[in-house]
């Protein structure tokens, strides 16, 4: 499991793009892409590697008025399903 | 245009040149009568067009790209309109040198090709002395920083070693492992008999592969793609016909798929001659399978209608003659006797010998 000391980034083969089309963020890999919703467009466009889980839950919480707590298990759950699919990484 | 018909990846086949001869190639059977390629600036515009149609994903490829001298500039300009770029490749021929300066001009994935685990089994499909070389173009793909596809065809001569396929995989550190089934169209359904894998074959590789895909979850993607021939439903061929895909040939017609232009009775438009947004969206041979018109029974009245859009048309038309019939590989279709006779002749061994790749024509002057 993605423990909240954790600094995501992308993995190199994903890219994140905003497509005209859609007004959406798309996360780009070999063959295939994902239409990604507001929240996941924010989360993924701070895993650079810098940024600790913990301080990404803080950033998204500031941004849509929520308590860390209530945004937490939804970003740990998301970026744990995005690392799964190796499209994100955990900095060592 | 509803979106729903939004094209997502353009294939770029850039050329049908390749030194390899592999028994299984998607080109088409005629190939070499499409030696006219477009030019540079041909292929800038069709980047900029197909972006501009909703395209996020570009395929480079062939043939062999690499034997394209301007894969250079082809690169820059994609990585220029923000397309996630991907070079599908023999990985023959390719000096370091040129590997770097694709690196640097942005290219994003490379996937390149093995036919084997095995030096003389791989070069004996694709008929060509390569295997070693490309062993070591994927090792250079993993040293500049590139993320790796790895691809294997499987058939029936290197099925059973597909645990030793994806240890390979692993030594070179690839981030994707594409386990693709040959599929019977064209070369492929020519050399069938020498290829297609018993039942007991496939499960076997299946399950490794899945095995492979919970055990490396997170680090290697790990594909595995049946053969039609072995599906009781066909899949969504190219997510359905003029859907999701636009192919875009080396000479310059614009295509739902790699073999589309083989199909009789069809009018495809060459870029060279119309806007590729008016080609996608009034060409008539892109809107000939769109829908549920042409559908015959039982596809028309049959719920996966809008699932699998009546299978693979290349596949229907190469098994029965007809273009608009159901895909034999249904077993509701009336034609379904062809694959199991195909299956029935899989299990039972014989010797074949296998046609590779060529140009010259047969002596009837049909390919």
């Amino acid at each position: 499991m993605l423990s909240t000391s954790a600094r995501p980034r992308l993995a190199g083969k994903a890219r994140l793009r905003f497509d005209r089309k859609s007004t959406r963020y798309m996360l780009l890999y070999p063959e295939k892409g994902l239409v990604l919703n507001p929240t996941g467009a924010d989360i993924l466009k701070l895993c650079t590697g810098e940024h600790t889980v913990a301080a990404i839950v803080e950033q998204l919480a500031a941004k849509y008025s929520k308590a860390a707590a209530e945004v937490e298990p939804e970003v740990v759950a998301f970026l744990q399903t995005m690392a799964d699919r190796g499209l994100v990484q955990d900095v060592p | 245009m509803t979106e729903a018909l939004r094209p997502y990846t353009l294939i770029a086949e850039l050329t049908y040149r390749c030194p390899l001869r592999c028994v299984y190639c998607s080109n088409p059977l005629d190939y070499a009568r499409h030696d006219a390629e477009l030019e540079t600036a041909d292929w800038l515009r069709v980047f900029r067009e197909a972006e501009d149609l909703g395209v996020v994903q570009l395929n480079l490829t062939g043939g062999e790209p690499l034997v394209r001298d301007d894969l250079e500039t082809l690169i820059t300009a994609a990585r220029e309109l923000d397309l996630y770029t991907n070079l599908i490749t023999s990985g023959i021929p390719l000096r370091r040198e040129r590997l770097e300066r694709f690196r640097a001009l942005g290219l994003d994935n490379v996937q390149v090709s093995v036919q084997d685990v095995r030096a003389a089994e791989s070069d004996r499909i694709a008929g060509h002395r390569a295997f070693e070389r490309k062993l070591e173009v994927a090792r250079w793909v993993k040293e500049l920083g590139f993320p790796l596809t790895l691809n294997v065809v499987l058939h029936r001569e290197n099925l059973d070693r597909v645990a030793d396929v994806i240890a390979l995989a692993e030594r070179l550190g690839a981030d994707r492992l594409e386990l693709a089934n040959t599929q019977y169209l064209g070369w492929a359904l020519l050399n069938r008999a020498a290829l297609l894998p018993t039942r007991e074959q496939l499960d076997g590789a299946r399950a490794i592969a899945a095995d492979a895909r919970q055990r490396l979850r997170g680090r290697m993607e790990v594909l595995f793609v049946v053969p039609d021939y072995y599906r009781d439903v066909p899949p969504a061929c190219m997510d359905g016909w003029g859907r999701r895909f636009l192919l875009v040939s080396p000479d310059g017609l614009a295509l739902p798929c790699h073999a589309a232009h083989t199909l009789p009775g069809l009018r495809f438009d060459n870029v060279k001659d119309r806007p590729l947004a008016e080609i996608w969206e009034q060409g008539a041979g892109f809107n000939a399978f769109r829908g549920e018109a042409w559908m015959p029974e039982p596809c028309r009245s049959c719920d996966r209608r809008t699932v699998d859009f009546g299978g693979c048309r290349c596949q229907a038309f190469q098994l029965t003659g007809r273009a608009d019939a159901t895909d034999p590989v249904c077993t509701l279709s009336p034609d379904h006797g062809l694959i199991d006779g195909a299956r029935a002749a899989a299990a039972t061994p014989s010797q074949t010998s296998v046609h590779y790749r060529m140009a010259r024509p047969s002596a009837s002057g049909q390919p």
